[in-house]
């Protein structure tokens, strides 16, 4: 009876709980369904019609026309191909940094500082240095004449990724360093000195104890830098402009071009083809925290 | 063994030269950049146009003046230091100006409005853990992480509906209620102990007086860090006005400045290394919280 009673109350007192707090979510959920659920329901009813005002149903019309645009197969293209080779170079590198950094090294926190200082900087403001020195009359091509060797124009032609990368990893090396130094602080202590007693080799130290440490970390970067890759659009339209060269040619310079093209249909249909790679790689991401995450945590 | 042990512990606290030598150069690399921008706004005028006119006249396409050089030279140190850019910028040519003031009013709103809409909806979230909430909660870290080719297709179309295509609330509702804040402060509020919210509430606490003095104090680390993160964010924008405002004159400086290199470099560096004052005065003070706001970040899960 007792207990009940109890029951009972704590059943009436956590559903006033979350009448009461539901009043905190409101706004944010109101403001997120307006702006983003809703109008994303009506993109998914755009990109099946043949236009928003005759409304007529096509179904996967819309999805079959821009898989064989020309332009949006440069744009993936372009976009897969700048993916595939910038992220692990930058996993690559920012986990060296770390680890490097780990070590005893002179004047830690400057160097820290300065590595994470890019990230703050608006792109904006360090884009007339690039154009200074990858310009087809500018400094990298000043130094490499010097070595006999001829003069690249950078910006407009197949090695223009090439400087995109650079600025990518510029920008958003220190971000994936701190992670990953956070990272390594987590890796526990006793158990490299355990292994040092037991004169295990640096080497296996390393493979088997550090990089099982972290191993999700790693993921984590490696999907977050795939995220930011797709954002790369930024520093390519700054230092080009609205007509890059082909290599450049990005997802989101065809997603412009359909706006300006007032092309709703095609448009939605982009999107939601970007929103289903989006959603298969943050659903990756879990499985693999899921997974790779739970049996070091015991 | 005892000897083993004091050869180790040396050998530990030893500063490695070559690490520490190559850690300085990749050091060197990432701030010149920087450093190149602010040193070349004090060069006068002619003197940029000396230095790099070449590389702007190609892209101009008309190499005029005479005073261009051959080869371009890389300086870090003027000539003569001169501030007459510095003052054209801020007294001469209104523009830049209102581009700058573009920047503080699209972005400011933002960050503080976000800012309140997510420390509320967070303790939402921390607070009560049921079905539904987990949902909105995953929800919101798949919207969190979408790219602006997807999320900015219904942002112009709700824009377009409410008729605000081309006003300062286009990109300022989307923003405000954009859930990145939501998602870091709902992390932090989790951690606070049950313990001391079930105590507040035994002593007759609401849940508005837990929030404003408990969690919220508790979190304003946490608060601070966002603040960091948002505003570095929305300072650098580009992709949301260029979509959302087609007056150009409503711009904020982050796009302008890429379309002034042409007719005028000798500023160019002037007002490029104003716009990255703020947040280098945001770095300065602030590097902490960024750095916590960042590891917050890892791990997606709360």
């Amino acid at each position: 009876m007792a207990l009940t009673m109890e029951k009972k109350h704590t059943s009436v007192m956590t559903k006033k709980l979350k009448r009461k707090t539901a009043l905190f979510l409101a706004p944010s959920v109101g403001g997120v369904a307006t702006f983003f659920v809703v109008p994303f329901l009506v993109v998914i009813y755009y990109s099946m019609v043949d236009n928003p005002i005759s409304k007529n149903w096509v179904f996967l019309d819309n999805f079959t026309s821009i898989v064989q645009n020309k332009a949006f197969k440069l744009a993936v293209t372009n976009t897969v191909k700048f993916s595939l080779i910038s992220v692990p170079l930058i996993v690559i590198l920012s986990l060296m940094v770390a680890f490097a950094l780990d070590k005893n090294v002179l004047a830690k926190s400057q160097i820290r500082s300065s590595i994470l200082s890019p990230m703050m900087v608006p792109i904006a403001s360090v884009i007339l240095i690039w154009q200074v020195m990858f310009d087809y009359n500018g400094v990298v091509n000043e130094i490499i004449t010097r070595f006999d060797i001829s003069k690249i124009d950078w910006m407009k032609s197949d090695h223009a990724q090439i400087v995109i990368i650079i600025l990518f990893i510029w920008k958003n090396l220190g971000y994936n360093m701190i992670l990953f130094m956070a990272a390594i602080s987590n890796i526990p202590k006793d158990l490299i000195e355990v292994a040092r007693l037991e004169s295990a080799s640096d080497w296996a130290i390393f493979k088997t104890i550090k990089i099982r440490y972290l191993s999700s970390t790693i993921l984590f970067v490696t999907i977050m830098s795939l995220i930011n890759s797709f954002k790369v659009f930024r520093e390519i339209y700054l230092l080009t402009g609205d007509y890059p060269y082909e290599s450049l040619y990005m997802m989101q310079h065809y997603m412009n071009n359909m706006f300006a093209a007032l092309d709703y249909q095609k448009l939605s249909a982009a999107a939601i083809l970007m929103s289903l790679v989006m959603i298969v790689l943050v659903g990756l991401l879990f499985v693999i925290e899921n997974f790779v995450g739970k049996d070091l945590e015991d | 063994m005892k000897y083993d042990r004091v050869t180790h512990k040396k050998k530990k606290n030893r500063i490695k030269p070559i690490t520490s030598i190559v850690l300085v150069l990749v050091a060197i690399m990432f701030v010149i950049p920087i450093i190149f921008t602010i040193c070349n706004s004090f060069m006068a005028e002619s003197e940029i146009a000396a230095n790099y006119g070449r590389v702007f006249a190609s892209v101009t396409g008309k190499g005029s003046s005479k005073f261009i050089s051959e080869t371009v030279h890389l300086k870090f140190i003027p000539d003569m230091v001169s501030f007459k850019q510095y003052f054209t910028v801020l007294f001469n040519s209104p523009d830049y100006l209102l581009k700058f003031w573009n920047s503080v009013i699209l972005v400011v709103p933002i960050v503080l409005f976000q800012l309140v809409v997510a420390m509320l909806a967070s303790y939402g979230f921390a607070r009560y853990r049921g079905r539904i909430r987990e949902i909105i909660f995953f929800a919101y870290i798949i919207l969190m992480l979408m790219p602006y080719q997807v999320t900015l297709v219904p942002n112009f179309f709700v824009s377009e509906w409410l008729g605000i295509t081309n006003t300062n609330w286009a990109i300022w509702l989307p923003g405000i209620f954009s859930p990145f804040a939501v998602f870091l402060l709902t992390k932090c509020m989790r951690r606070i102990p049950a313990g001391i919210i079930d105590a507040a509430r035994i002593d007759g606490a609401g849940e508005w007086k837990i929030f404003t003095k408990i969690c919220y104090p508790l979190c304003k680390s946490a608060v601070a860090s966002v603040c960091i993160l948002l505003f570095i964010d929305y300072w650098n924008m580009v992709e949301q006005p260029l979509i959302l405002l087609n007056d150009s004159d409503m711009h904020p400086l982050s796009v302008f400045l890429s379309k002034i290199n042409q007719g005028e470099i000798g500023i160019a560096f002037a007002v490029a290394t104003i716009y990255m004052i703020p947040t280098l005065l945001v770095f300065q003070y602030g590097e902490e919280y960024l750095v916590e706001g960042i590891t917050y970040q890892g791990g997606m899960k709360g």
